[in-house]
């Protein structure tokens, strides 16, 4: 079971080495939580966006959000608000704000940084409890954020 | 801190967070029948002093999980925890020391250790160390029976640890905080409060900001550890306190301590005081 888990975390790291034309994670710009431009310079596909959203070794923000539209997920968490409509609440630029760094719009948020690469406390290689080999990667790709939000912004009520 | 930003989120857009109801722990009392009678074991309490302002009451993690897996720890004979108890049994009485001597030798019955498990982690009054229960095993191992240590989380290591905490099986837990013990813990809660690795997670995110709700299909307990050592289903196999630290901090993404750190020591004592006058479960079964 757990060979499993390290065995996706593993590969989700080398899938979550960014790209080069990507804006590196400490060279983002935000403005009161706002990102304005698209991290990879590319639009998002939204479709993708659903797999990163629900593969726990990617996204795995249904563990602690529910979304109506995605009934077919399993055993979605109840820790945090549902997503839907959150395309009626927030802005692209909040929302690639959010995915990216929770932090810039709630302060203390329980919700983690998923294009963050510097200031933690003992970050670890993926899910092996050592400490990275090398540069730790951000959780997402710049891509892969691009692909949620053009999801969360398919979510309107 | 977290549930202030959300309610207030809630509020200035007018939307229903309810979502799906956070599920409280299960109503549910836990008599075990043993060999010898019925064994009656406190799963809920007040909270302890020290946690006053953060909760009213405290939970034993079996009010979280499901039917099946509260059932097996109700009697003896459905729990299969008790091989390992067994197992350690024989080592007790087995003539392992290098001059062959057996626990049994020195300290008669595992029935004279009872009421270790509820006061530990505790200072040693002669060394001023910081003693878990393994601690003490290895103290006896090494330089009382001239054998190499068994390491932290060996099946002799738990074995022993499983047979030693069915002595205090429905006492109380009792650790101290204060005096010698204050600065460990201390430096336990500080622990206890971090928030750790990539996902910046720390224990009380989880363990008390957000107990009763689902993390994914997981219910989240208050993280005690009255009922360790576990025997964990998914694992089929024994698992101690410190061990299970190990797993959820390797679960923020984080560079995990090892057991028997001086960090865990801490962190097993501060959690510990966490479940002050819930009962010893002995050997407890979680999925
Ligand atoms: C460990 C928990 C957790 C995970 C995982 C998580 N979030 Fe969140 N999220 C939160 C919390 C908690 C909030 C509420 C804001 C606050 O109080 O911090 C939130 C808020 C949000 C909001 C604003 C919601 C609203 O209704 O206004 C969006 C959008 C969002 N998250 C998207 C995501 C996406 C996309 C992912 C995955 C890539 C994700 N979240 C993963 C905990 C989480
Ligand atoms: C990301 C969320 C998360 C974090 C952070 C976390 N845990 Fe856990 N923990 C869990 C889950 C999920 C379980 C299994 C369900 C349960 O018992 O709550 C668990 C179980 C436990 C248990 C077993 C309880 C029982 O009765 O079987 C203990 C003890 C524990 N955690 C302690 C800790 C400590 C100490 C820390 C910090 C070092 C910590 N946890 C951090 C999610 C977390």
């Amino acid at each position: 079971m757990m060979r499993q888990i390290c065995l996706v975390a593993v590969l989700s790291m080398s899938l979550a080495t960014p790209a080069l034309t990507e804006t590196a994670p400490k060279e983002v710009q935000f403005h009161e939580g706002k990102v304005e431009a698209s991290l990879s310079g590319q639009p998002g596909d939204p479709a993708n966006g659903i797999k990163v959203m629900t593969t726990a070794a990617l996204g795995n923000c249904v563990a602690c959000h529910t979304i109506a539209a995605l009934p077919e997920v399993q055993f979605p968490g109840d820790i945090a608000p549902p997503l839907d409509g959150v395309a009626d609440r927030w802005s692209e630029a909040e929302l690639r704000g959010i995915v990216a760094n929770a932090k810039m719009t709630f302060d203390g948020s329980f919700m983690p940084a998923f294009y963050k690469t510097e200031g933690f406390i003992r970050p670890g290689g993926g899910y092996s409890g050592k400490a990275p080999d090398g540069d730790l990667p951000p959780i997402l790709t710049g891509q892969q954020i691009e692909d949620v939000v053009a999801y969360l912004l398919t979510l309107k009520e | 801190m977290y549930r202030t930003t959300t309610a207030l989120v809630a509020l200035t857009l007018g939307i229903a967070f309810a979502g799906v109801a956070a599920a409280d722990p299960v109503e549910d009392t836990l008599v075990i029948e043993a060999e010898d009678g019925m064994v009656e074991i406190v799963t809920t309490a007040p909270a302890p002093d020290h946690l006053k302002d953060v909760m009213d009451t405290i939970y034993s993690g079996w009010h979280y999980r499901e039917d099946e897996t509260r059932d097996l720890e109700r009697d003896d004979f459905d729990n299969p925890g008790m091989v390992y108890v067994d197992r350690g049994l024989d080592l007790w009485n087995s003539p392992i020391g290098a001059g062959g001597e057996s626990c049994a030798g020195c300290h008669e019955g595992p029935e004279s250790l009872a009421g270790l498990r509820a006061v530990t982690p505790r200072v040693d009054a002669k060394t001023g160390a910081l003693m878990t229960i393994e601690n003490y095993i290895d103290a006896c191992v090494t330089e009382r029976m001239g054998q190499e240590s068994w390491g932290w989380t060996s099946s002799q290591m738990k074995d022993m640890l499983a047979l030693i905490s069915m002595q205090s099986r429905g006492m109380a837990v009792n650790v101290a905080i204060d005096g010698a013990a204050a600065p460990f813990w201390e430096k336990g809660k500080e622990i206890y409060y971090t928030r750790f690795g990539q996902l910046e997670m720390s224990c009380a995110n989880c363990h008390e900001d957000n107990q009763g709700r689902f993390i994914r299909a997981d219910h989240l307990s208050q993280g005690q550890i009255n009922g360790f050592p576990v025997y964990r289903l998914k694992d089929a196999g024994i698992l101690s306190a410190q061990q299970r630290f190990v797993g959820c901090v390797r679960d923020t993404r984080a560079e995990t301590f090892k057991p028997n750190s001086e960090e865990f020591k801490a962190l097993e004592l501060y959690v510990a005081s966490r479940g002050n006058g819930l009962s010893v479960e002995g050997v407890s079964v979680r999925h």
